[in-house]
C-alpha cells in the first residue's frame, strides 16, 4: 500500500498533526508526527475504511515524530483502535506514551449508545385523560390549600395561630410600602397616556372636559386594578414561588413537616394575608396617582383650571367604581399569592426548577388576573353595577 | 407481639418506590433501644429514601414501620406528628430555616409545641446551642455561618424537643476530617447524655467504624438489603463482594472483574 496522508506530500508547518500508513512484514504501521493538540489541529478523524482487512496481522504505531499531545491525540487513537478492530488487526499500543495508553484503557472498545431518557409515549387519549385527572387533582389541592389558609386566618384572628407576627410584618412590608414606587410610576404613566390619547380624540368633538371621566372611570374601575395586580404578580408572586421552591430544595420544608409545623399557617398564611391586605390599598393609591397623571397631561394640553379638573373628576367618577376595583384587587391578590405558593410547593428541587417555578407563577398570575377581570366584567354587567 | 422491650423501631418488608421505579424492597430490620444503627450503601442506593420513609416524608408502597409496636404509616396525620415529636432529624444540609436566626430556629419547635415562657425558651436554646458549641451564633442568620456550623446548629434544633430517637442524614458529608471527627464525638456524647437511639445514613467509613454498632447494607443493583450487622463486623467477616469492596474502599468489585480481558 502506498503512503496515504491527509496532508499529501506538502507538509505545512512542522507542528501540524500528520499521519501516514505503511505496509510492513506482519501488518501495517501508522506513523504519527507533529503536535497533536486540540489548539494546534483540532480532533483529526481517522477514516474507518482505510485499514486493509488482514486477520491476525498487527497494527503498529510509530510515534517517533510525535511532539506534544493532548486529548486530540487520544480521540484519534480511539478512532484508530475501532478501525483496527473492524479490520481484525491486533492493535499494538506498545510504542504509545504510557499516559496515552492509560487514557485509552479508560475508553470502551466502541462508544456506547446514549441512554434514552424516559419519554412519555402514550397515545392521545391516554394523555388527554392524564391531563384531565391532573387538572382535577390540582383543583382539589389548591382548594384544600385555600381552605386551610382560610382556617389559619380565622385562627390567627382569634390569636391561636402558628403564624409568627414577625413573618407577617416582613411580608406586609415587602408587599406594601416596598412596592409604592413602582406602582406609583406605572400608574402615573398609564393615567398620563390615557389622558393624552383621550384628549387628542375628544378635541375633535369639542368634548375635552370628558377626559376627566375617561381617566377617572377607566382607572378606578379597570386599569389601576389590573396594572397593580400585574406588577404585584411579577414582583411578589414570582418572589413567593422562588422562595418556597428554594426552601424545598434546601430541605427546609421537610424540616417543617417532620416537626409537624403546618406549612399552610406557617408559610402560606403570612404570604397570602399580606398580599390580600396590601393590594387593595395599593390599588387605591395607584388610582389616585393615575388620576394625577391624567391631570398633569391635561394641564399642559387643555384649557381648564386645576380646580375645574378636580370638580369634573369628582362629578364623573362615582364611589361604586372604587368599591368595585377595591373588591377586585382583593380577589386578584388572593389568587396571585395562592397560585404562587402552590407553584413553589410543587416545584422540583434543582436550581433550574426555581427559575421554572418563578416563571410559571408570574405567567399563571398574569393570565389568571385577566381571565378573572373578564369574569368580573360579566358579573358587573349582569348585576348592572 | 413482634416488639419486645429491646426493639424500638421494627421495619417489616418495606418497599419504597417513585412511581413505577422501585428503590428498595424487602427491607426488614430492628432498631434496638440505645443502639447506633447505620444505613450503608453506595450513592443512589436509596439510603436517604429509606430515612425519609421513617420520618414521615415518603409513604412506603408496601410493608410496615412499627414504632413501639404501633404501625407508623397506618396512623392519622395528627398521631404521626405526635410520634414525630419523639424524633430529632439532622438533614444533610442542616436545613436551617433561612429566614430565621440560629436561635429562632432552635426556639421555633419549643414555641410551637410547649407552653414555656419566652425567657425559659431562651435559656433552653442557649443550652442546646451550648451542647454543640454554637451559643455565640445565637443571633446570626444561617447565611452568616459556615456549612459545618449549620450542621451543628441543625443538631441543636434536632434535640430541641428532647427526642429519644435521632436520625442523621450524611452528617459528615462536606465536612473536613477534624470537624467530622468532632461531630462523631458529639453524636456519641449526646447518645449517652440524652439516652437516645440513633439512626445514621452515611458512607463515610471512618465515621461508621467509629460510632455505629448495628446496621444494614443496601444494594443499588438488586434494590434489596444484602447484609446486616455492624460496620466493623461486616468489614471483618462479610464475604459479599459489594460489601467487601465498600468496606475496604476498593475501586472495583472483585466478582465483576472477571469479565474483563
Amino acid at each position: 500500500m502506498a503512503d496515504q496522508s491527509p496532508s499529501s506530500g506538502l507538509h505545512k508547518a512542522a507542528d501540524t498533526p500528520a499521519w501516514s500508513l505503511q505496509n510492513t512484514a506482519d501488518g501495517v504501521c501508522l506513523n504519527v508526527a507533529g503536535a497533536w493538540t486540540v489548539q494546534a489541529g483540532g480532533a483529526t478523524p481517522f477514516p474507518q475504511d482505510k485499514l486493509p482487512v488482514e486477520p491476525g496481522h498487527t497494527l503498529h504505531i510509530d510515534t517517533s515524530g510525535l511532539k506534544n499531545w493532548d486529548s486530540a491525540f487520544v480521540a484519534f487513537l480511539w478512532d484508530v483502535k475501532q478501525a483496527a478492530s473492524k479490520a481484525q488487526l491486533h492493535f499494538d499500543e506498545q510504542n504509545l506514551p504510557a499516559p496515552a495508553q492509560r487514557l485509552l484503557a479508560l475508553l470502551p472498545d466502541a462508544p456506547a449508545e446514549p441512554a434514552q431518557p424516559p419519554r412519555n409515549t402514550e397515545g392521545i387519549f391516554a394523555r388527554v385523560g392524564d391531563a384531565t385527572l391532573k387538572g382535577l387533582t390540582e383543583t382539589g389541592t389548591v382548594s384544600e390549600l385555600a381552605l386551610e389558609t382560610a382556617k389559619g386566618a380565622t385562627q390567627a384572628v382569634r390569636g391561636k395561630s402558628a403564624m409568627r407576627m414577625k413573618d407577617l410584618l416582613l411580608d406586609i412590608w415587602n408587599a406594601g410600602p416596598d412596592a409604592l414606587l413602582i406602582v406609583g410610576i406605572v400608574n402615573f404613566l398609564v393615567g398620563a397616556i390615557l389622558a393624552f390619547v383621550g384628549l387628542v380624540e375628544l378635541r375633535k368633538f369639542a368634548a375635552e372636559i370628558y377626559v376627566t371621566d375617561l381617566v377617572g372611570i377607566a382607572c378606578a374601575r379597570e386599569i389601576s386594578a389590573i396594572m397593580t395586580a400585574i406588577i404585584m404578580a411579577g414582583r411578589t408572586g414570582g418572589a413567593y414561588a422562588a422562595r418556597i421552591s428554594t426552601m424545598l430544595g434546601n430541605e427546609e420544608i421537610d424540616a417543617l413537616q417532620v416537626f409537624g409545623i403546618p406549612i399552610s399557617s406557617y408559610i402560606l398564611l403570612p404570604s397570602i394575608v399580606s398580599l390580600a391586605l396590601m393590594m387593595p390599598l395599593l390599588y387605591l393609591y395607584g388610582t389616585i396617582v393615575a388620576i394625577f397623571g391624567g391631570f398633569a397631561v391635561s394641564m399642559s394640553m387643555m384649557d381648564v383650571s386645576p380646580i375645574g379638573y378636580w370638580i369634573s373628576t369628582f362629578d364623573g367618577v362615582e364611589l361604586k367604581e372604587f368599591i368595585f376595583g377595591f373588591i377586585k384587587s382583593f380577589f386578584f391578590a388572593s389568587f396571585i399569592a395562592l397560585a404562587a405558593c402552590r407553584v413553589g410547593l410543587k416545584a422540583g428541587r434543582s436550581a433550574a426548577d426555581v427559575g421554572v417555578a418563578a416563571t410559571r407563577a408570574v405567567v399563571i398570575g398574569i393570565v389568571g388576573i385577566i381571565a378573572m377581570d373578564a369574569i368580573f366584567a360579566v358579573i358587573a354587567n349582569a348585576l348592572g353595577i | 407481639m413482634m416488639s419486645d422491650a429491646e426493639t424500638l423501631i421494627s421495619v417489616r418488608d418495606l418497599q419504597l418506590s417513585f412511581g413505577p421505579k422501585i428503590i428498595q424492597q424487602n427491607v426488614s430490620f430492628d432498631l434496638k433501644r440505645g443502639s447506633i444503627f447505620a444505613i450503608m450503601g453506595g450513592s443512589g442506593c436509596g439510603k436517604s429514601t429509606l430515612l425519609k420513609s421513617m420520618i414521615g416524608l415518603l409513604r412506603p408502597t408496601a410493608g410496615q414501620i412499627l414504632v413501639d409496636g404501633e404501625d407508623y404509616w397506618a396512623q392519622s396525620d395528627a398521631r404521626r406528628t405526635d410520634i414525630n415529636h419523639r424524633y430529632g432529624v439532622l438533614f444533610q444540609s442542616g436545613a436551617l430555616w433561612s429566614s430565621m436566626t440560629v436561635g429562632e430556629n432552635v426556639a421555633l419547635p419549643l414555641e410551637m409545641f410547649t407552653s414555656l415562657k419566652p425567657d425559659t425558651i431562651r435559656r433552653l436554646v442557649e443550652l442546646k446551642l451550648g451542647f454543640v458549641g454554637m451559643e455565640q451564633a445565637i443571633d446570626l442568620f444561617p447565611s452568616e455561618i459556615s456549612g459545618g456550623m449549620c450542621k451543628r446548629a441543625g443538631l441543636a434544633r434536632a434535640i430541641a424537643l428532647e427526642p429519644d430517637i435521632l436520625f442523621f442524614d450524611e452528617p459528615s458529608a462536606g465536612l473536613d476530617p477534624i470537624t467530622s471527627a468532632r461531630l462523631d464525638d458529639l453524636i456519641l456524647t449526646l447518645r449517652d447524655g440524652l439516652g437516645a437511639t440513633i439512626m445514621i445514613v452515611s458512607h463515610e467509613l471512618p465515621s461508621l467504624f467509629a460510632i455505629a454498632d448495628d446496621g444494614i447494607f443496601l444494594d443499588a443493583k438488586t434494590h434489596t438489603p444484602i447484609a446486616h450487622g455492624s460496620p466493623r463486623a461486616l468489614h471483618d467477616t462479610c464475604k459479599i463482594p459489594e460489601v467487601t469492596a465498600f468496606m475496604n474502599r476498593s475501586a472495583s468489585i472483585p466478582s465483576a472483574d472477571k469479565t474483563e480481558g
